[in-house]
């Protein structure tokens, strides 16, 4: 700031600090939760430091599910949303690349007509289109699997246009002297234009990871087989019970394990993100 | 088999081998998608498993699907597909919808028939069979998990506030005159429900003998129009109302989760499902105990009986004939005595045989566990058109219709004649978007 | 707009764009027109009995106090969670921005809702507000306020709201701090120097100058309220009670999977299409000129 006022610099440090609090609120209570047994965690009020259970609960959860509602492990589905997740960032990655670099560095027929159809896609989310889509996923038997799961999302364009918008910053020159070079369209991408784009590569592999990671409606009606269950969706289904009590702890436990990985790779990748996040909507 | 050379032979055992479908000892595989969750998810997986170590020509293989709605979205999409279970779990209120799917299901007693088992409608329960069966009293769909609507009661809660805890009130009028002292006793919340639409309006208009619809209740024609909203419906929920206001009555969630509020000792009354003897057993510290649904003695013929609620399994169609033939043993196998007997005393569900009734009698379960018979005596009376059930197209979103007008009654923004009213307008023309699609071809 | 220097190649190009254009067709423009198709059938659970019925099912539908009640509940929950969620991520930045030497650590500590599915935020929400368990539901209690959201549809609808704005947070905290900080400090000097204090500065220099961004998270948030929500309504209320949370894009659920009414929700879905068209239009109408190059 212009002036110096420390009571303004205290009182901001204090608002932001109980800003956090009240973000972080939730997410306290909860691992506190997951750290309790039932008796402790269904107890009013329940308390607010942690317990003895950690291990217990996080290994219960991993290993057996709830025995309520859903009885499904939590450990395979951590790892169908993790190849989930990783196939939506990849594959998003892959061809928006590919298309971007198409529709950028060449001329032909059709070329306006293939960018609108991609451009199209930005304005229709997967829930308006929603049943329809179950229904083709589901005649072509993909319905249970990794592919029904991943293709249908990676449909969208955020990614192609970001990489149009980039490449559209690439200097001439650098193109130019790769023809001259006589190294091909192929030689040019791989060699030039992959290595500049790592920033945004980046910072789209954590926007298409925790989006992919964070996916709800979509796994929800594509899986039947609990042993396809994504982990997000496996919360709901164990808070959607109903018939006996919700066993909180162990619900907490899957929370916490549902957002531990995209935390993590947020965090790591802070910056590119942020970077990335930024300029992408710009 | 015997044949001349040996290269005959082994041709012929490559291709019983490579072709172990078409062998006469390969296994035939029947898919059953259910929704059955917790301890009953165990029971289902149980009941396939002694199917099949009892017999080696079919294996039963159980799938928990998800919740009713999901399982039934998911056949749907895989019939489509061409990947259809051969049986599938649904709730009751689906009934009308799986019965117009002409194609899509295959109607019970045709399986048993074509099967040639021995099937005979008459041993079933007739107030559990009646739902599932058509006017020509052919049964449509197997009643696998059936309860009714019963009133529970906290009989600790009942000696603290000076009433006897062996008479569970039997009137409306006998149940005001327990909430007002269970209220000047200190508890909280005398009484709530669950199912609110199918206890105190499905039920309760066949326990009093009144019409829920016309076209006896929906059976005899696919646009009936809706009549829950008569005298006696009208004064019982207006009743509720005001026992709301008085404290008397909690209201705590359309389905089950009032359930909850029952078992961990805050609500001393609940009418509910039948089949939540399972959970309350095992969750409630205090000595519960189980009377009929209350009725309103002024009103002629009542007592009749209640309806059920639960599931029943459909046979889907488009399947091979020596599959149906399985489905039909494997129905058969559900129907023995032996296993509803366990079915019924484990779950609190209905047996579904008067044979497994008498069966359960003899083993002197009631005398042990006093009321848990309650549910059947409730079932086990002819019924009458009113009482035999309901069927009605567009079922789920009508009962969603009378789960909101209800709230609106709690919450004090409507009366309860204009509620039933608007509910009653509102369903009619769900039935009637039903009956287009019906109709077309 | 376009490159001066560009690649020859007959088949190349289309090799390139033929995966994300396969992908585009069979899982994106099918289904859609599927949807168009559908919502003007009225057909069976099972689809073996359909008749084409032109707009009835959108005459149903607007007929329907129920389904114009969503749009309305879909309004007002867009607005507020709009409206809550700019305002404090405004504050929020604001403050950061002035605390320039914490302000990556702030970033940092207020950036990962972002990661977290909006159907866990919902579910951490409901435990923290559950009628009977929450921690808060209890001190609202002690302080005499009778919480049950299961009950009192303006409380489910708050509930619903703070799950969505808590998880929003982040995300339009990190616009605005980027934006505060792209704008150049000499002007805030100049400002400082006619006279002007803080608050002036801020409503007539940088407000102003942060427009664009609140406009593009204007739009981001209401497409986010519309439709990213559909967990947190999922999870925590499904649509209860009396339908004072039901959201269109819920409705559009439970009327197809659960209700089976294929027709009325493919109906729905288009309602629901051409809002989103409507919105993407004004969002690329106003912010890309912004754009230069």
């Amino acid at each position: 700031m212009v002036e110096r006022r420390p009571i303004g610099t205290i009182a901001s440090h204090l608002i932001l600090i109980a800003g956090i609090a009240i973000v972080a609120l939730p997410l306290y209570v909860g691992f506190v939760g997951s750290t309790l047994s039932f008796d402790q965690v269904t107890s009013v009020p329940m308390q607010l430091t942690p317990g003895t259970h950690l291990a217990e609960n996080y290994a219960d959860v991993l290993l057996h599910g709830s025995t309520k509602g859903s009885k499904a492990p939590v450990g395979p589905m951590m790892w169908n949303s993790l190849v989930m997740a990783l196939c939506i960032a990849f594959g998003k990655i892959a061809i928006s690349m590919l298309s971007a670099f198409a529709i950028v560095y060449f001329r032909f027929p059709f070329r306006r007509t293939c960018f609108w159809m991609i451009f199209v896609t930005l304005m229709l989310p997967v829930e308006v289109r929603i049943l329809p889509t179950y229904k083709v996923v589901a005649e072509l038997g993909m319905v249970d699997t990794y592919a029904g799961l991943t293709l249908p999302l990676i449909a969208s364009a955020t990614a192609t246009f970001l990489f149009r918008q980039f490449f559209l910053t690439v200097p001439d020159e650098l193109a130019e002297a790769a023809r001259i070079d006589g190294a091909g369209p192929m030689r040019f991408f791989f060699g030039i234009l992959l290595p500049l784009s790592r920033t945004s590569i980046a910072a789209l592999f954590v926007i298409m990871f925790i989006y992919g990671w964070n996916q709800y409606l979509w796994p929800l009606l594509v899986t039947t087989r609990e042993d396809m269950y994504t982990v997000v969706i496996g919360i709901k289904r164990m808070v959607a019970g109903g018939d006996t009590l919700v066993e909180w702890q162990l619900v907490l436990a899957t929370a916490m394990l549902a957002l531990l990985p995209p935390a993590a790779v947020v965090l790591v990748m802070q910056r590119w993100f942020v970077k990335g996040l930024v300029d992408t909507e710009k | 088999m015997a044949y001349g050379s040996n290269r005959i032979a082994s041709i012929v055992a490559g291709l019983a081998l490579a072709g172990a479908a078409t062998a006469a000892h390969a296994v035939v595989e029947i898919q059953w998608w259910h929704a059955m969750t917790g301890a009953n998810n165990d029971r289902v997986n149980a009941f396939a498993k002694r199917f099949n170590d009892s017999q080696s020509e079919y294996k039963v293989t159980a799938v928990f699907k998800g919740s009713y709605p999901e399982a039934m979205a998911a056949a749907i999409a895989a019939f489509r597909s061409g990947n259809a279970p051969h049986l599938l779990q649904v709730f009751e209120v689906g009934t009308a919808t799986m019965m117009n799917a002409k194609g899509a299901i295959k109607p019970v007693y045709e399986v048993m028939t074509q099967a040639g088992e021995n099937f005979d409608p008459k041993s079933y329960i007739p107030a559990v069979a009646s739902y599932y069966t058509n006017t020509k009293g052919q049964m449509l769909s197997f009643p696998f998990n059936s309860s009714t609507t019963v009133f529970w009661y906290n009989k600790d809660a009942f000696e603290k506030a000076g009433i006897d805890p062996n008479t569970p009130p039997v009137t409306w009028q006998a149940v005001v005159a327990d909430m007002a002292k269970l209220k000047a006793a200190g508890v909280a919340c005398p009484f709530t429900t669950g199912w609110q639409s199918w206890t105190q309006l499905e039920s309760f208009s066949a326990w009093h003998n009144v019409p829920f619809a016309s076209e006896q209740n929906g059976f005899a024609g696919n646009d009936p129009k809706l009549l829950f909203n008569g005298p006696v419906q009208t004064r019982h929920i207006a009743n509720m109302q005001d026992w709301l206001k008085k404290g008397y009555f909690i209201y705590a969630g359309r389905k089950n989760e009032p359930e909850a509020k029952f078992f961990s000792g805050e609500c001393a009354m609940m009418t509910t499902s039948s089949a939540a003897y399972g959970t309350i057993k095992q969750n409630a510290k205090f000595k519960f105990g189980v009377g009929t649904l209350p009725y309103y003695a002024d009103v002629p013929n009542a007592p009749q009986n209640t309806i059920i609620g639960g599931a029943s399994l459909w046979v889907m169609g488009g399947k091979k004939p020596e599959e149906y033939k399985g489905v039909a043993k494997f129905l058969m196998f559900l129907s023995q005595p032996k296993i509803q007997e366990e079915w019924h005393e484990a779950t609190g569900y209905l047996p579904i045989t008067m044979a497994a009734y008498d069966m359960t009698k003899a083993s002197g379960f009631y005398q042990k566990n006093p009321g848990t018979d309650i549910s059947v005596q409730q079932m086990i009376v002819k019924p009458t058109t009113s009482s035999r059930g309901i069927r009605l197209g567009n079922f789920v979103q009508i009962r969603d219709v009378i789960d909101e007008e209800l709230e609106a009654v709690w919450a004090g923004k409507k009366t309860a004649k204009e509620a039933l009213d608007d509910a009653v307008r509102r369903g009619n023309e769900l039935i009637a978007r039903f009956a287009r699609t019906a109709k077309a071809e | 707009m376009e490159k001066r220097v560009v690649f020859q190649s007959r088949w190349l190009p289309f090799a390139l764009v033929a995966p994300q254009l396969a992908i585009t067709l069979v899982f994106f423009f099918w289904p859609a027109s599927q949807a168009l198709y559908w919502s003007m059938l009225i057909q069976d659970a099972f689809a073996a009995k359909t008749q084409f019925v032109w707009f009835d099912n959108f005459r149903d539908l607007f007929t329907d106090p129920h389904y114009l009640a969503s749009f309305k509940v879909t309004a007002v929950f867009s607005v507020l969670v709009t409206v809550t969620g700019l305002a404090i991520a405004l504050l929020f930045a604001v403050l950061a921005d002035r605390v320039i030497r914490a302000s990556k650590l702030y970033q940092m500590l207020l950036i990962w809702p972002y990661a977290v599915a909006t159907a866990v935020a919902a579910v951490l929400w409901v435990f923290l507000l559950n009628p009977t368990l929450g921690i808060l539901t209890h001190v609202m209690r002690a302080l005499g306020y009778d919480w049950n959201y299961l009950l009192n549809p303006g409380q489910a609808l708050a509930l619903i709201v703070i799950a969505a704005v808590w998880k929003q947070i982040s995300y339009n905290f990190l616009f605005f701090l980027a934006g505060l900080q792209s704008i150049p400090r000499s002007l805030i000097e100049a400002a400082a120097i006619d006279g002007a204090g803080p608050a002036r500065r801020f409503w007539t220099v940088v407000f102003p100058l942060l427009s664009p961004t609140t406009f593009f998270l204007l739009v981001v948030n209401v497409v986010y309220a519309f439709f990213d929500t559909f967990a947190i309504v999922d999870a925590a209320t499904s649509g209860g009670p009396v339908q004072a949370t039901s959201i269109l894009v819920f409705k559009v659920y439970q009327d197809g999977v659960q209700a089976l009414d294929l027709g009325g929700s493919a109906a729905q879905s288009v309602v629901l299409m051409a809002i989103v068209i409507a919105l993407t239009v004004v969002q690329f109408r106003f912010i890309e000129r912004k754009v230069q190059y």
